[in-house]
């Protein structure tokens, strides 16, 4: 038996069940995201509000789902939540834990481009008669975004890799089915190639689409910035 | 127009505001002065309750605005305020700039939001400038958008922190014209400046406040020629004689 098998790498890397795999691993990543931004949102304004039990809420929301370990969280709500009667399919554990640890990430740096708006900006929309609300909307926000964007990439980036945790709860993304199988082929670097592979490639092409988007958004910026200097 | 009655204010245990009385008839300018940190700036902004006052009552339009039952952004929109720092919205075009407030708050269409926004940036002389973004512009062109951008919403009356005190000198006057201007059509304002010749001249009335309260509230004609309060007088001579 040889050491490497170039004709199993190849095979494997248009195999049907590893390229399902690839696919979970995306639409785990996307719509992980897509929940994650959602809540992570609500708690970073959360953190931003008057009462203070909602802000402490918040931070005892990020605080919570930072300190302890997504595999920890993951193996709680697939395998510890049934003994307390709440029941999760595979999909449904895989997602929740996933799109809650990450909107703790996201709410911080949602909070960091809330916070990196001048006060001076809110003061002028107040003073034109904007309720709180729209001033969020439609001035803080978007100057925020701008700074959250390459920060936002990052995580992105890491969630994409970060999914194959949800391997432990058998969520059957690319991690689990090259694991799968490894254990009836036995080719264990020409599958964890092919697996090193794909998340270079979905990490590679996420890094052009972010540079794309901070490349549109960078000649608005370069404008904000002047105006900062004053 | 803005009636201001026995205005008490604290940052804390320090009184910043003591016991602040004085008025803006409509169609009248008043200056105020003062040295630095005297609660000049704070009065300007309690008039539209971007700062809340612990005592006393400020009246705009026959409005209580520290009445809890005042729709504050209603009340806002129909006051102008220009700040020290322009602050226009850096993620918008001039016009859009102008636009937003008249679109979100008073809730004017889009075309007639853009022909406002025309009218009052050909007033300030910026109508070339439209489609620009803020940080292509000097500071007295921004200025004088984010005075456009107050007009827009129709003020009732206008305030002015210090308009011209972030500018290049070479700046000031373009921005004090657009102000004259604006006094000369009638509007009611009440301006923070230490420019005393823009006070002589448009200025019906001159507020003096020293350690946040008002020591001198008399007309402007009287204020520069008759004998005046020590401290009034010890301040002029140092913003004059410079």
């Amino acid at each position: 038996m040889s050491f490497w098998s170039w004709s199993g790498f190849f095979d494997y890397l248009v195999n049907p069940f590893i390229l399902g795999g690839v696919l979970t691993t995306i639409w785990l990543t996307a719509v992980s995201l897509v929940f994650g931004l959602m809540l992570g949102l609500l708690i970073a304004l959360m953190r931003r509000s008057k009462l203070g039990l909602v802000r402490s809420l918040g931070v005892f929301y990020v605080w919570l789902f930072r300190g302890t370990p997504l595999l920890v969280q993951l193996i709680v709500i697939y395998t510890a939540l049934p003994q307390v009667g709440i029941r999760f399919s595979v999909v449904q554990a895989a997602l929740i834990g996933l799109a809650l640890n990450e909107a703790a990430y996201l709410a911080e740096i949602i909070r960091a481009g809330i916070q990196a708006v001048p006060d001076g900006q809110s003061r002028a929309a107040r003073a034109l008669g904007m309720t709180e609300r729209q001033i969020m909307r439609h001035i803080v926000m978007p100057q925020a975004f701008k700074v959250i964007i390459p920060p936002l990439g990052n995580s992105v980036n890491g969630l994409l890799k970060t999914t194959s945790v949800t391997s432990v709860i058998s969520m059957e993304e690319l991690l689990r089915r090259t694991q799968v199988l490894i254990q009836e082929k036995f080719m264990v670097l020409e599958l964890f190639a092919v697996a090193a592979f794909y998340y270079l490639l979905l990490t590679s092409v996420w890094d052009f689409v972010q540079r794309r988007i901070e490349r549109d958004f960078g000649q608005s910026t370069a404008v904000a910035s002047l105006t900062e200097k004053r | 127009m803005i009636e201001i009655t026995g205005v008490t204010k604290y940052y804390g245990t320090y009184p910043v505001l003591k016991n602040c009385s004085t008025h803006v008839s409509k169609g009248e300018v008043v200056v105020v002065c003062g040295p630095s940190g005297s609660g000049k700036s704070t009065l300007i902004k309690c008039v539209n309750a971007l700062e809340p006052i612990q005592q006393g009552s400020i009246k705009v339009d026959g409005i209580e605005v520290n009445d809890p039952a005042t729709n504050l952004p209603d009340l806002r929109s129909r006051v102008g305020l220009v700040f020290q720092n322009f602050e226009l919205f850096p993620h918008l075009s001039i016009e859009e700039n102008i636009m937003i407030a008249q679109r979100i708050v008073l809730g004017r269409s889009e075309s007639l939001a853009r022909k406002q926004a025309m009218t009052l940036l050909d007033r300030v002389g910026m109508s070339g400038h439209a489609q620009k973004y803020p940080g292509q512009l000097s500071g007295g062109q921004q200025q004088r958008v984010a005075i456009a951008r107050a007009l827009a919403m129709n003020p009732k009356a206008m305030l002015f922190d210090e308009p011209t005190s972030a500018l290049d000198p070479e700046m000031i006057s373009e921005v004090l014209d657009v102000m004259t201007n604006l006094a000369c059509e009638g509007m009611t304002m009440m301006v923070v400046t230490h420019e005393m010749g823009f006070a002589r001249r448009v200025a019906s009335r001159m507020i003096f406040i020293d350690q946040g309260e008002i020591v001198e509230d008399r007309p402007t004609e009287a204020f520069f020629t008759e004998g005046r309060n020590p401290r009034a007088e010890a301040f002029l001579s140092k913003i004059l004689h410079h």
